[in-house]
C-alpha cells in the first residue's frame, strides 16, 4: 500500500473568500503580518498494491476528472 | 409536452420545479438520480438545492450521478436542459457549460427578489421574453458568484450567450454581473435565481419567472 496526496488549490486569479475569511479572523486574534491566506483541499489516497507510473498516471486523472475542478483549481499530486 | 425534474439526494426545489411546469402547462415528470432513465421526457430541469451536500464542490458529485449520465447524452444532441442554482452548478461541473460558480465574495448566503434583465432570447427556456426586458425573481444561494476567464467571459458576451444579468448591486460577486448563461446552440441554459419561485401571485415576487417553462413547451409545440 502507498499513499499519494493530491493537493488542490484555487488559481491564483480565482477569488478566495474563505481565504480572505481565515485573514481577516488573524488581526482579531493578535496574528499580524500575514498578508494573504488562501485556503485549499488535501486529499489522501491510499493505493492497493505498488505505486507504478500507471497508476501515478491514474491519480492523475482522478484529479482532474473529480478532485478539482481545472476552470477555478490547480492540483498537485505528491507520489 | 413532457418535462423531467431530476431530484438527487439533497435536492429542495424539484417540487417547486414540478409545479412550474404544470402551472406553464406542461406534463411534469418526476426523474430519480440513481436511474439511467429518462423515462421518454421532452426536456429535463435540474432543481436547486444541495444535491450529495454540496460535498467536495457544489454539483460535483451529482454530475457523475447515473441520471447526468443520460441528461449530458441527449443534451448534446439538442434537448432543452435547464439548471436552477445547484443545477446550473451542475451543468458547470458537467462541462456543458462554461464557467465556474464560487462563494459569494461577501461570503453571505443571499436570499433576495432579485432585479435582472434578460440579455437573450435566443434560447429554448427563454423566447418568451422580449430581450432587455426587467424582471424579478427570488435568489438564494451561498455560492453563486459566476466565474470564467476573460477569453471565455469575452466568448459569451460577444456570441450573446449571457441569458440574464443582476441589475443594482452585484449580489455574489459574479463576473460581469452574469446571472445566467446557455451553450453555443442555445438549448442547455444554467441560471442562478429561481423562475420556479415566481409562477403565481399569491407565493413569491410575482409571475415573471413562468416565461422559462412556457417558452420550452412552446418551443416544443412549433417544431
Amino acid at each position: 500500500m502507498a499513499r499519494v496526496v493530491v493537493d488542490v488549490m484555487p488559481k491564483a486569479e480565482i477569488l478566495d473568500p474563505q481565504g480572505k475569511a481565515v485573514q481577516g479572523a488573524l488581526p482579531r486574534l493578535g496574528f499580524d503580518g500575514i498578508s494573504d491566506v488562501r485556503q485549499g483541499k488535501r486529499f489522501e489516497l491510499e493505493v492497493d498494491g505498488e505505486l507504478t507510473e500507471e497508476r501515478v498516471a491514474q491519480v492523475h486523472r482522478i484529479a482532474e476528472t473529480l478532485l478539482s475542478n481545472p476552470v477555478i483549481e490547480d492540483f498537485v499530486v505528491h507520489a | 409536452m413532457r418535462i423531467g425534474v431530476v431530484t438527487f439526494p439533497g435536492s429542495l426545489d424539484d417540487v417547486d420545479a414540478r409545479r412550474a411546469v404544470r402551472f406553464a402547462g406542461g406534463d411534469a415528470v418526476a426523474l430519480w438520480h440513481g436511474e439511467h432513465d429518462l423515462h421518454g421526457v421532452d426536456a429535463v430541469v435540474l432543481p436547486g438545492g444541495f444535491s450529495y451536500g454540496d460535498y467536495l464542490r457544489c454539483g460535483a458529485i451529482s454530475r457523475f450521478s447515473p441520471v447526468m449520465t443520460e441528461v449530458i447524452r441527449v443534451a448534446e444532441q439538442g434537448m432543452p436542459v435547464l439548471g436552477i442554482c445547484n443545477g446550473f452548478q451542475i451543468l458547470c461541473e458537467s462541462h456543458l457549460l462554461p464557467g465556474a460558480l464560487i462563494r459569494n465574495d461577501h461570503r453571505k448566503f443571499g436570499c433576495v427578489d432579485q432585479r435582472l434583465r434578460i440579455e437573450s432570447n435566443r434560447t429554448a427556456w427563454t423566447q418568451e421574453y422580449d430581450e432587455g426586458v426587467e424582471v424579478t425573481l427570488v435568489l438564494k444561494n451561498g455560492e453563486g458568484g459566476y466565474v470564467a476567464d476573460e477569453a471565455t467571459l469575452d466568448m459569451l458576451d460577444g456570441e450573446g450567450r449571457v441569458v440574464a444579468r443582476y441589475l443594482g448591486d452585484n449580489p455574489n460577486g459574479s463576473l460581469r454581473a452574469i446571472a445566467g448563461v446557455s451553450n453555443a446552440a442555445g438549448n442547455v441554459v444554467g441560471l442562478m435565481p429561481h423562475p420556479e419561485h415566481a409562477v403565481e401571485e399569491l407565493c413569491g415576487p410575482g409571475t415573471d419567472g413562468l416565461g422559462f417553462f412556457v417558452s420550452a413547451i412552446k418551443a416544443f409545440a412549433n417544431a
